[in-house]
């Protein structure tokens, strides 16, 4: 957890000011951790919306939930967050759920 | 048994040492005190919840170690002694509120939603999403009563919401996935004889009771528009309400799910969020049909009833979380608006409404107001604070 807490920093220090859509990364953080966790649990085990544990998210690529995440899965509570998300930051949160969520 | 040992309790000692981490003081002074005026706040992100003493405008104790309390709701027995954490992560904790302690922790699923107590304070009843139905327990020692599987027409287990509970030691709530509402009945002992009602509409979200017991509604998310069950009717019946709000203007997404708890009924008039618009939904309950549709500030998530009828204080899902509106019920227009801070995720009135409290979750904060001056009055240190439950909810029907 400490771990993956630097490497993210880390990343945002890194992270040049190149890509303005982009989201800071520990905001990205803390809306999976707030506003997903409303549906999909804080430790994201799962409530309204399924679990997004690695478990829960194995066999499934990256790019496909990410597409799930801008578009949001019709007649279905899981919103499009395509207004709020770009596509760089549906991907990053996707491949990071699948490595398990930073804190 | 020594009575003023059992009533010592560690609040006071704890309140001078402002919020202590357990409330487990060596040697108190002997305190006598009622517990009308405490409540507790729902730490959500450290699993703790914060008593608090409505008079003192000040938190008394922090109990901890009671899981992820994400969504967490509560009840309380009807002495007003012991309260009932529902926990998301399936957790049933049994708070003594004198004694700041945890009394009995359960884990009763793997993922719950919410729960009652029966009118009689006998029954605490859990609503499950995994591996869904409800639960029904002993409120004494937390032991289970009954199982109940929420198996649908169709044959498929359902996640169930909305359960609260209702005269004669009854419960009902709705099936998210199979588009029922059902009641148990335990006025005949352990066994629930349960009655169903089917095809209630899709993806029911939340439900809610007046508190005459009367009006039972879920809303629904598979489409737009309220179940509603007349309880008072000699056959009650589901039938839809506000049917097609979203018709023919755009759905916007919607970030977090509304809430029907803290609803109130004033007059004829119920309030209640519309999912995917910024509006305030006024029901016409002697009629059951539309009164307004009155513009908000984003979508609603709580819209909390004045304990009088006289006005309603709303707040707001992503991203317009940092605001609250009162709406004035004989206009049925916003007549306030006000910014308290970043994520503004619940709030409660004092039994009276003389004051209210509002949980600024980002900043670790519950504001208390001054409801008729709307001011500010007292600002209370709390972490990442959310549902904010007082002691007089166990006087009341429904959630
Ligand atoms: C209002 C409730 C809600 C919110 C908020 C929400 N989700 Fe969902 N989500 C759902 C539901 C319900 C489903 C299941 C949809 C279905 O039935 O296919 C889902 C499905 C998903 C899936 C697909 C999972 C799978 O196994 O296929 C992903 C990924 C996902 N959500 C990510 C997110 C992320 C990331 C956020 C925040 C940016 C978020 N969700 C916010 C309700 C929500």
């Amino acid at each position: 957890m400490i771990k993956a807490a630097l490497m993210l920093t880390t990343v945002a220090l890194l992270a040049p000011a190149c890509a303005a859509a982009q989201q800071p990364r520990d905001k990205l953080v803390s809306l999976v951790r707030q506003d997903c966790g409303s549906c999909h649990g804080l430790t994201l085990k799962g409530g309204l919306g399924p679990s997004l544990l690695p478990q829960a998210l194995a066999g499934k690529d990256a790019d496909a939930l990410a597409a799930i995440i801008l578009n949001g899965v019709p007649e279905t509570p899981m919103p499009p967050w395509k207004g709020e998300l770009s596509p760089d930051d549906a991907l990053w949160i996707a491949t990071r759920l699948k490595e398990g969520f930073p804190r | 048994m020594n009575r003023r040992g059992l009533l010592t309790s560690a609040l006071a000692a704890a309140s001078f040492s402002g919020l202590a981490t357990t409330a487990r003081a060596e040697c108190p002074p002997p305190v006598l005190r009622g517990t009308g005026a405490l409540g507790l706040i729902v730490e959500r992100a450290s699993g703790s919840l914060a008593l608090v003493d409505q008079i003192q405008r000040a938190a008394l104790a922090r109990i901890e170690g009671l899981g992820d309390l994400s969504h967490a709701s509560i009840v309380y027995s009807p002495c007003e002694r012991y309260a009932f954490v529902f926990g998301r992560d399936g957790g049933l904790t049994k708070i003594d509120l004198l004694e700041a302690r945890i009394a009995k922790r359960v884990m009763q699923a793997g993922n719950s939603i919410g729960g009652a107590i029966s009118d009689d304070g006998t029954l605490i009843a859990v609503s499950n999403y995994e591996p869904g139905g409800v639960k029904v327990f002993d409120a004494n020692d937390l032991n289970e009563v009954a199982s109940i599987p929420a198996i649908g027409a169709k044959g498929a287990p359902s996640k169930t919401v909305g359960v609260v509970d209702l005269p004669g030691r009854r419960f009902i709530y709705s099936l998210y996935d199979a588009g029922e509402i059902w009641i148990a009945d335990f006025g005949a002992g352990a066994t629930p004889e349960l009655t169903k009602f089917g095809n209630v509409g899709r993806l029911p979200y939340d439900g809610n009771v007046t508190a005459d017991a009367r009006h039972y509604l879920a809303g629904l998310f598979g489409e737009d528009g309220f179940a509603h069950i007349d309880l008072w009717a000699a056959e009650p019946k589901c039938a839809r309400v506000l049917s097609g709000y979203n018709a023919g203007r755009e759905k916007l997404p919607v970030y977090k799910m509304p809430h029907l708890e803290g609803w109130g009924q004033s007059s004829d008039t119920l309030l209640l969020p519309a999912a995917g618009q910024h509006e305030v939904l006024a029901l016409d309950l002697a009629t059951m049909t539309e009164k307004k549709r009155i513009p908000a500030h984003g979508q609603p998530i709580f819209c909390v009833m004045r304990p009088d009828g006289r006005e309603a204080w709303v707040n707001f899902g992503h991203p317009d979380n940092d605001t609250v509106q009162i709406i004035d019920i004989p206009s049925l227009d916003v007549v306030h608006s006000f910014a308290p801070g970043p994520a503004v995720l619940h709030l409660e009135f004092t039994a009276r409404g003389h004051e209210v409290w509002i949980s600024v979750r980002d900043a670790d904060r519950v504001d208390v107001m001054d409801v008729r001056k709307r001011e500010k009055i007292a600002e209370i240190p709390v972490q990442k604070p959310s549902g904010i439950f007082f002691t007089a909810r166990a006087h009341r029907l429904g959630s």
